[in-house]
């Protein structure tokens, strides 16, 4: 339960298929009828909302940019540039979710990012993030609240790609 | 030795990606906060598409002198001091200041950002 608490998110992507450090990020999204929401967006029509296809989009690109920096940083959702949605997502879809590096700098990163179901273009969005490193009104240092531990753990355990696994257990990339 | 007319649309075509506005929005007089809607989160996108258009690096507060009003000394009763433009002038050179002094209020300092501004800016920065 305690887990839960601190942990609870709501993750918009199943598990990612590939992931580049600094560049690229591939995952996959399946939409099914058994999320509540759809059953009033809309009644007898489900619909994934835009705004929550953003949301998997940010939560590809921000983790893509977290996992450049080693999970280092507070990657925050600042702005979206740019939304476009060519078609609905309905259950049964699978959303293909990429996201692309435009650049990463020290104030944050700026990311492509798109939604395919099928090889047919569903939604593109360009969106940027900033490194959150304020401090909390009492002076002490502002910890790692985007990517605390229970993520970083979670993350190697269930969304991590195979390829980025196997790195990661190698002795030599320690 | 940069033409200014060239700078001026490659600003226009930043503005117009950063802050989601049309073309013919994006005039020179046109202030970036009150005529295109841009917010804090907005300079920092700007910066960065500055940078990368016309390949210079822009250090902080240089453009945009954003922290000079967080500070006690420039900024009293919600109005710039005396000493407060001084810096302003010196930092913002671009900027035209001789409305503002009339009334300088700090709600008044985002009006100054102008497209104008920021290519006068770029086309000095591309000079030297």
């Amino acid at each position: 339960m305690a887990f839960l608490e601190i942990f609870m998110r709501w993750f918009l992507i199943d598990k990612f298929i590939e992931i580049q450090k600094g560049k690229y990020a591939k995952a996959i999204r399946n939409i099914t009828l058994g999320e509540d929401h759809l059953h009033d967006h809309f009644p007898t029509f489900p619909v994934m909302p835009n705004s929550l296809i953003i949301e998997s989009l940010a939560q590809t690109a921000g983790i893509l940019a977290g996992y450049s920096e080693d999970f280092e940083q507070n990657v925050i959702l600042s702005k979206i540039t740019k939304a476009v949605f060519h078609r609905m997502a309905r259950p049964g879809d699978q959303l293909l979710l990429e996201a692309r590096i435009v650049d990463l700098r020290d104030e944050g990163a700026w990311l492509d990012a798109s939604a395919t179901v099928d090889g047919e273009m569903l939604a593109e969005a360009s969106l940027m993030f900033v490194h959150w490193r304020g401090e909390l009104p009492s002076g002490r240092p502002l910890s790692n609240f985007v990517f605390n531990e229970e993520f970083v753990s979670f993350f190697w355990a269930n969304l991590a790609p195979p390829s980025i696994k196997e790195k990661k257990n190698s002795p030599s990339a320690r | 030795m940069a033409d200014k007319q060239e700078v001026l649309q490659k600003v226009q075509e930043i503005l117009t990606d950063a802050l989601g506005v049309d073309e013919e929005e994006v005039a020179e007089d046109a202030s970036l906060v009150a005529d295109l809607g841009a917010e804090s989160i907005d300079f920092l996108d700007i910066v960065f598409r500055l940078e990368k258009t016309f390949n210079i690096k822009i250090p902080r507060g240089d453009l945009f002198p954003e922290d000079l009003l967080s500070d006690e000394q420039y900024v009293q009763e919600g109005k710039i001091t005396p000493e407060g433009l001084k810096v302003l002038k010196e930092k913002v050179p671009y900027a035209d200041l001789n409305e503002f002094e009339k009334n300088p209020d700090v709600s008044g300092v985002a009006n100054l950002f102008t497209v104008g501004m920021i290519v006068s800016y770029v086309t000095d920065r591309l000079a030297s």
